[in-house]
C-alpha cells in the first residue's frame, strides 16, 4: 500500500513519451513539483515532466547533478544496464523489441517451432493421461 | 581538354550570403589572374581559330505551304525507362505477392525487364508459380535474399512473355475450331525446359537453407493481432 518507488537523486527511470521513448535515465535534479532534470549516457542533460517518467527500483548513489564522467562511472557501478536487463520488466522489454522486429521469415520458423513444441507436449501430456486412465 | 583526373573547381569567390559574393567583379578578375594570362599572351586574351563553318546543303523551297499557320508540337526529351525498383528489391529477394492467381506466394526475385516488370519465378516445383511476370505495386519485399547467383536469366525479356501471334486460319466449322484451342492450350515444351533450369539452380541454393523450402511453400496471409503498418518484412 505505501509507496516503495521514491523520486529522489539517482533514481533510474523509463521514459515512457516522447522523443527517448524507452529508454533508461536518471534523476538528477527536482527542478519543482512537476519536473526533474534527467540525464543519461547518450543524451544531453535536460528537463522532463514527471508525467513522462515511469520509476524503476532501480536506484544508484550520485550527489546532485554529478559530472557526466561521474555518472557514467555511478551508473558502471552499481551495474544498472545488467541489473535492469535481467529483471522481468526489462527482460518483457527485450522481448517486445525482438518480436516487433521479426522478419517475416522469421515469424514463419516461430509458427513451426511453436507447432512442434506443441506436439511435443501434447504426447507428453497423452502418455501421462494414459497412465492416470489405466 | 583536361586531363580526366582533374578534380572539380572550388569558387574562389566565398559567399557572404546566397547571392552575394564577397569579393567584387574587379577583385574577381584579379584574383582569377586573367591579367596575367593576357599578359603572357601580348595584350589580348589567347583564341582558337574558329573553324570554317561547313556551308549548310542547299535546301529546295517547299512544294506546299498551308494556308493557316501550323503550330509546332512542344519539344519533349524525356527517355522512356523501366520503372524505377524500390531499394529494397534485390535479385535474390523473395517477395510476397499481392494480387492475381497467386495472391500471397512468396515468390524469388529474377531480375527487372525492359518494360519495368519484375521476372519473377515460384520456383515452380516449390510453389507451382512459372517464370512470370508480375508488377512491382503488387508486391511486398521482404528482406530474406536467396543466393542466385548460378542462375542464368540473361534470355528472358517482355517478347518471351508476349502473347503468341496466330496466323490467320480459314473460318472452320465447329469441329476445327475445337481441335485448334486444344493445341493451344498446352506449354510448348521449350518453356517447359527453361522453367526446369532456372528452377535447378535456385532449389539447390534454397535448400541450403533450413526452412526456407516449406517458407516458399507456404502462402503469406494477415492472422489476428497482425497489424500491416507495424509488421516488419
Amino acid at each position: 500500500m505505501p509507496f516503495k518507488r521514491y523520486v529522489e537523486i539517482g533514481r533510474v527511470a523509463l521514459v515512457n513519451y516522447g522523443k527517448d521513448y524507452g529508454k533508461l535515465v536518471v534523476i538528477v535534479d527536482v527542478i519543482d513539483q512537476n519536473r526533474a532534470l534527467v540525464d543519461a549516457p547518450d543524451m544531453v542533460r535536460g528537463q522532463m515532466n514527471f508525467k513522462r517518467l515511469t520509476l524503476t527500483d532501480i536506484k544508484i548513489d550520485i550527489k546532485r547533478v554529478p559530472n557526466k564522467k561521474t555518472l557514467v562511472a555511478a551508473l558502471e557501478a552499481a551495474d544498472v544496464k545488467n541489473k535492469w536487463e535481467s529483471s522481468s520488466w526489462g527482460r518483457k522489454l527485450i522481448v517486445q523489441k525482438k518480436r516487433a522486429s521479426l522478419n517475416d521469415f522469421d515469424r514463419f520458423k516461430i509458427m513451426l517451432a511453436k507447432i512442434k513444441k506443441a506436439g511435443v507436449v501434447r504426447q507428453e501430456l497423452s502418455k501421462l493421461k494414459k497412465e492416470t486412465t489405466c | 581538354m583536361a586531363p580526366k583526373d582533374r578534380k572539380p573547381h572550388v569558387s574562389r569567390n566565398p559567399d557572404l550570403i546566397r547571392g552575394v559574393g564577397k569579393y567584387s567583379r574587379s577583385k574577381m578578375y584579379h584574383k582569377r589572374g586573367l591579367w596575367a594570362i593576357k599578359a603572357k599572351n601580348g595584350g589580348t586574351f589567347p583564341k582558337h581559330e574558329k573553324k570554317a563553318a561547313e556551308a549548310a546543303p542547299a535546301e529546295k523551297p517547299p512544294k506546299f505551304y498551308p494556308a493557316d499557320d501550323v503550330k509546332k508540337p512542344l519539344v519533349n526529351k524525356r527517355k522512356a525507362r523501366p520503372t524505377k525498383l524500390r531499394a529494397s528489391i534485390t535479385p535474390g529477394t523473395v517477395l510476397i505477392i499481392l494480387a492475381g492467381r497467386f495472391k500471397g506466394k512468396r515468390v524469388v526475385f529474377l531480375k527487372q525487364l525492359t518494360s519495368g516488370l519484375l521476372l519473377v519465378t515460384g520456383p515452380f516445383k516449390i510453389n507451382g508459380v512459372p517464370l512470370r511476370r508480375v508488377n512491382q505495386s503488387y508486391v511486398i519485399a521482404t528482406s530474406t535474399k536467396v543466393d542466385i547467383s548460378g542462375v542464368n536469366v540473361e534470355k528472358f525479356d517482355d517478347k518471351y512473355f508476349g502473347k503468341k501471334v496466330e496466323k490467320k486460319k480459314k473460318k472452320g466449322e465447329g469441329e476445327f475450331f475445337e481441335a485448334e484451342k486444344e493445341e493451344k492450350n498446352t506449354l510448348p515444351q521449350d518453356k517447359k525446359d527453361d522453367q526446369k533450369t532456372v528452377d535447378a539452380a535456385l532449389i539447390a541454393s534454397i535448400e541450403a537453407v533450413p526452412d526456407l523450402k516449406s517458407y516458399l511453400g507456404a502462402r503469406f496471409s494477415l492472422k489476428a493481432g497482425m497489424k500491416p503498418h507495424e509488421l516488419v518484412f
